[in-house]
């Protein structure tokens, strides 16, 4: 339950926000909470007052791995060119939502 | 022969005065009924000032996440406060509205009990009065869910969803401050034994609320005392914190005789609308 600190601050957890069914959850921003249970507490108080949300996904920000963007170039230069990836060459029938 | 007398210009002149204005199927002014309007008052005021304590916190809490936690309580507490306050006026009969009865009202006319208008003093005092207050309070307002005053029966409903959020924070808070760092936990331990002394106030019946629970609106506080002794088990057990022992309980509040940390709270609560008396907002 409570996470190894290096600091006197409690670590910082990334929050993730389904705004309602069928949607994916979302990156909305991060909270300090001294463990899982908590940070949860805080998102919901911090991001769903609104009724923003259906669920709440909290993770550990230092559990993150990132790219760097010093890289940026290697990483995704390569699909510059490539076009034919989007499939804009279909007709998307109306049933199908949230593509 | 008419069935009924003429109606003459002296009679309609009354109807128009009355305060059904004549309306044939108008109901007739029944007495208020006091006990309800009592009752209201108690738990709007219960809510009412344990959500101004809290807004002191704005601010000054630990961190900004706790103080959008904090906030959060106090609104919903302020959300319900205002319910039961329309409906204390509503009953009454006086056109007094919520406001009216939250902004200009002294301090020996406030029905709340005395935990409530306790200083915050620390993060955890905050806590435990608040673990203390909303186990009790949320087992109260599942009960009032099935009161047979609709309208008690309604803001009951509303309330019991809030209040179980708040009894899950508190509980997870108080766990966390017992079983963290040894001064965490003595400040809880101060904290859980300072509120004690307030805790049977609580669970406390009077004539109003027996005759009350007698008609199925109110409920008899006395029987949550088994659950709430359970949770408080339960939850000091999970923080490895000691069941407060303080002797002697201090009651009062129900009759307005408060402490005096009441008056302050309401110098500050009602500063604005009796200062300006046609402010809106």
């Amino acid at each position: 339950m409570s996470a190894p600190r290096t600091g006197r601050d409690w670590p910082l957890w990334e929050v993730f926000v389904r705004t309602r069914g069928g949607l994916s959850h979302r990156h909305v921003g991060s909270v300090h909470a001294p463990d899982s249970e908590i940070a949860l507490r805080h998102a919901r108080d911090t991001y769903t007052r609104r009724m923003e949300g259906v669920s709440l996904w909290v993770v550990r920000s230092s559990e993150i791995t990132a790219s760097d963007p010093g890289q940026a170039d290697a990483m995704f230069a390569p699909a510059e060119d490539k076009v034919y990836r989007h499939p804009t060459f279909y007709d998307i029938p109306d049933v199908v939502k949230h593509m | 022969m008419p069935s009924l007398p003429t109606i003459q210009p002296a009679d309609e002149d009354a109807a128009a005065r009355a305060s059904h204005r004549g309306a044939f199927d108008a109901r007739v002014a029944e007495a208020p009924d006091v006990g309800l309007h009592e009752y209201a008052l108690r738990l709007g005021d219960d809510a009412l000032v344990l959500g101004q304590r809290l807004t002191e916190w704005c601010g000054h809490a630990p961190s900004v996440e706790v103080d959008l936690s904090l906030a959060n309580l106090s609104l919903d507490l302020i959300g319900q406060a205002t319910l039961f306050l329309t409906l204390a006026g509503d009953v009454e009969g006086k056109g007094r509205d919520a406001d009216r009865l939250a902004f200009h009202r002294d301090v020996l006319a406030f029905r709340n009990c005395l935990m409530v208008e306790q200083p915050n003093r620390d993060f955890a005092r905050t806590i435990a009065r608040h673990f203390l207050f909303s186990t009790a309070q949320h087992a109260l307002m599942a009960a009032l869910t099935r009161s047979t005053e609709p309208r008690l029966a309604e803001i009951a409903a509303k309330a019991v969803k809030e209040l179980r959020y708040h009894v899950d924070l508190s509980a997870d808070w108080v766990i966390r401050l017992g079983d963290g760092t040894e001064e965490s936990r003595a400040r809880m331990i101060d904290g859980l034994d300072w509120h004690w002394r307030f805790v049977d106030e609580l669970f406390q019946m009077d004539a109003i609320e027996t005759d009350l629970a007698a008609r199925r609106i109110a409920v008899d506080r006395a029987s949550f005392r088994p659950g709430f002794d359970a949770k408080l088990a339960e939850v000091l057990g999970a923080a490895g914190l000691p069941l407060p022992t303080y002797p002697r309980a201090v009651v009062g509040g129900r009759k307005g005789h408060h402490s005096e940390h009441l008056g302050h709270l309401l110098a500050i609560m009602q500063y604005l609308p009796r200062t300006y008396p046609d402010a809106t907002w």
